[in-house]
């Protein structure tokens, strides 16, 4: 579904990615998991469109991306959860909401995604009338994630929902990734938290400087001696 | 005693980078704009233009610090007039409270006298400019200080093509609005990248451009002498001729510019500038194309500056550069900023406060800016957001009656631990 084949990119001087390559398959979880600055939030961009590779291909469903602008690339079916969550604090939460389905067309199949969207994260229903800004972390979070959603994407970029989350929230969190996953939706997930998002996942990345260093089933790369050592803390 | 303590908080540091670089700017056009044979040296017109950029300065500081800090008591007092407007809007039937308006809007200047009727038909420009400049400013967040120059356009769009061609005013009205979008988009493309500072400069220059072309081309605009002889709009056989003509004329446009500028607020579009505002970079991740948006940004925000300049010159039947200045921008932008930046109520609340409050001033004649000033200054210490903050929901999706459907929505059993 979504190939990167070797990409570099560049924010001025600074070289982030230096040379990625990783698959995404339909229906997947695949996780992306490395040290702070290592690239994970660039690689996401790069898919994004909102940082354009220099040296690489990024392929989605067989077409290249390149040329695409980052708009259209919301068009084919790929949203972004971002880094701090960026929500429209100037907005209601409801209109945050609208934002996300800003492409698509069709009342009735928006109205529907609204409220399984309400389903998921009852709270935000109750604010619908307030401003984004004045939610607090967590509800943000949710927002931030609702928001991807509306878009009805095929394959759902997060990065680090469970950033800043009480326990019990990065729970809810990686059941409702999890829900998003039985959907069909394709999750190309970001986390610090290594133990849950490599428990959820069928395949795993991990980056390091700019490069992917190591690629395996979720499940191996659990037991892997060297990402114990580094990501799970054993 | 709070009050002292949080004003000179709250004016610490940009305060005196604003009174600098206006002295700055107030110095730099010192051997532009010096007579040494007028009174004073002519040192009045530099003075103007410190005064105009400390003015813009402020209106920056106004846009950076919306909702600023502390300040909430007196802010509350302040803004306790613009809140109980809000409140009774909100309490009645929104349709009541415009037929009501629209009606006073007819029939009370029936009974006023033609200089009143003057300056309400001002206002009515100027609500039609500010609503237009709330546009770029208010909804999409480009801080644009050339907005004059689309107004000139209009309005020697008119005063040439009547003139020169003898075009009527019913054919150049849209053929004025048209051209000055057309303007604000050529303005729009090369300052696309820029943002906050840059953005104004360039287009500051971009509206002493126009008004200096204006100036300097003798052949077609006959330079600072200005175009005489406009011809007045004719109507079936009526022509314009009185203040209460113009007046009405006005209004119609002012509805029209109302009708239309709450809409787009309210609308896809409106909420995806409101976004861009608040974070460009995830406003293009939600698929909005930044550049398109920027554009129709600028270009609907010309548009009504064009509507208001044909109208102006078909009032005025003489147009001249003088009337197209840079301080004209900033008063502009002062109106916008005063109502509240993004609320189609407050922005007619500053429009027609700074043109009616001048005009009563006029017997301080040589203080008058001076009390202006200080009045915006203190204004916008204590209530940074504008006489009325804009109030925004979703339309598209979200059912009509508030209370109703939040409640609706609680039903859900609660889910989230
Ligand atoms: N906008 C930017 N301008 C300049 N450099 C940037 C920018 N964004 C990221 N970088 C640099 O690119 C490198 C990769 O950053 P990136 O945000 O992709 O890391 P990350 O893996 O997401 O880290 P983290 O776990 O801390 O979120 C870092 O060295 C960072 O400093
Ligand atoms: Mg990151």
């Amino acid at each position: 579904m979504l190939r990167l084949d070797d990409v570099h990119a560049h924010y001025g001087m600074i070289h982030a990615l230096r040379g990625v390559s990783l698959e995404v398959k339909k229906g997947q979880i695949v996780c992306l998991i490395g040290a702070n600055g290592a690239g994970k939030s660039s690689t996401l961009m790069a898919v994004s469109g909102l940082l354009r590779p220099n040296a690489g291909r990024i392929v989605f469903e067989g077409d290249d991306l390149a040329e695409v602008p980052s708009h259209a690339i919301v068009e084919r079916g790929i949203s972004q959860v971002p880094e701090g969550r960026r929500i429209f604090s100037k907005l209601t939460v409801l209109e945050n909401l609208e934002m996300g389905a800003y492409t698509r067309t069709g009342e009735d199949s928006i109205r529907q995604d609204l409220d399984w969207v309400f389903g998921l994260f009852p709270i935000l229903a109750e604010r619908r009338f307030q401003m984004g800004g004045t939610l607090s972390g967590g509800e943000q979070q949710m927002l931030a994630i609702g928001r991807a959603l509306m878009a009805r994407p095929r394959l759902l970029l997060m990065d680090e929902p469970s950033l800043g989350l009480a326990p019990k929230f990065v729970e809810t969190i990686f059941e409702v990734i999890r829900q998003i996953n039985t959907r069909g939706t394709a999750i190309l997930l970001v986390e610090q938290n290594a133990h849950m998002a490599l428990s959820i996942a069928s395949r795993g990345y991990v980056m390091e400087a700019g490069r992917i260093v190591l690629e395996d089933d979720a499940t191996s790369l659990m037991v892997n001696k060297d990402v114990q050592k580094a990501y799970l803390g054993g | 005693m709070p009050t002292p303590r949080l004003s000179i908080t709250l004016i610490q540091r940009p305060f005196p980078r604003i009174v600098l670089t206006s002295l700055w700017f107030g110095l730099l056009s010192l051997p532009l704009m010096m007579e040494l044979k007028a009174p004073f040296f002519g040192l009045e017109r530099p003075l103007l233009v410190s005064a105009g950029v400390a003015m813009a300065g402020l209106m920056r500081l106004a846009v950076s610090q919306r909702g600023g800090p502390g300040a909430e008591r007196v802010q509350r007092m302040v803004g306790s007039i613009g809140g109980a407007v809000r409140h009774l809007t909100e309490q009645i039937d929104r349709r009541v409270i415009y037929v009501v308006a629209v009606a006073s809007a007819v029939v009370i200047p029936l009974s006023l006298n033609r200089y009143h009727i003057d300056i309400l038909t001002q206002v009515g420009i100027y609500v039609t400019l500010a609503l237009g400049l709330n546009i770029v400013v208010g909804l999409a967040g480009l801080l644009d200080l050339g907005y004059v120059a689309f107004y000139a356009v209009g309005a020697y769009t008119y005063g040439l093509l009547s003139t020169r061609v003898g075009l009527s005013f019913w054919e150049v009205l849209p053929l004025g609005a048209l051209l000055a979008a057309i303007f604000g988009i050529l303005l729009g493309i090369p300052v696309l990248r820029l943002r906050g500072d840059y953005l104004a400069i360039v287009t500051l220059g971009f509206g002493e451009m126009i008004r200096i072309t204006l100036n300097n081309w003798d052949s077609v605009t006959r330079g600072p002498n200005g175009i005489l002889g406009i011809a007045r709009p004719r109507l079936l056989g009526f022509t314009f001729s009185s203040p209460i003509d113009y007046y009405y004329l006005i209004l119609v446009i002012v509805l029209l510019t109302i009708f239309v500028v709450d809409r787009l607020n309210q609308s896809r579009i409106g909420r995806a500038w409101t976004a861009m505002r608040d974070d460009e970079v995830a406003a293009e991740a939600m698929g909005i194309n930044l550049m398109k948006a920027k554009l129709l940004a600028f270009g609907l925000g010309a548009t009504w500056a064009g509507l208001a300049g044909v109208f102006f010159a078909a009032k005025m039947t003489f147009i001249s550069p003088e009337s197209f200045t840079f301080f004209e921008s900033v008063i502009i932008l002062c109106m916008v900023v005063l109502g509240g930046m993004g609320s189609v109520l407050g922005v007619i609340l500053g429009a027609s406060m700074l043109v009616i409050l001048p005009e009563m001033m006029r017997q301080f004649a040589l203080y008058r800016m001076l009390i202006f000033g200080g009045a915006m200054v203190v204004m916008m210490v204590l209530r940074p957001q504008g006489l009325i903050a804009s109030s925004r929901r979703g339309i598209a999706l979200g059912p009509k009656d508030r209370q109703g459907s939040a409640s609706a929505a609680v039903t859900s059993p609660q889910k989230m631990g």
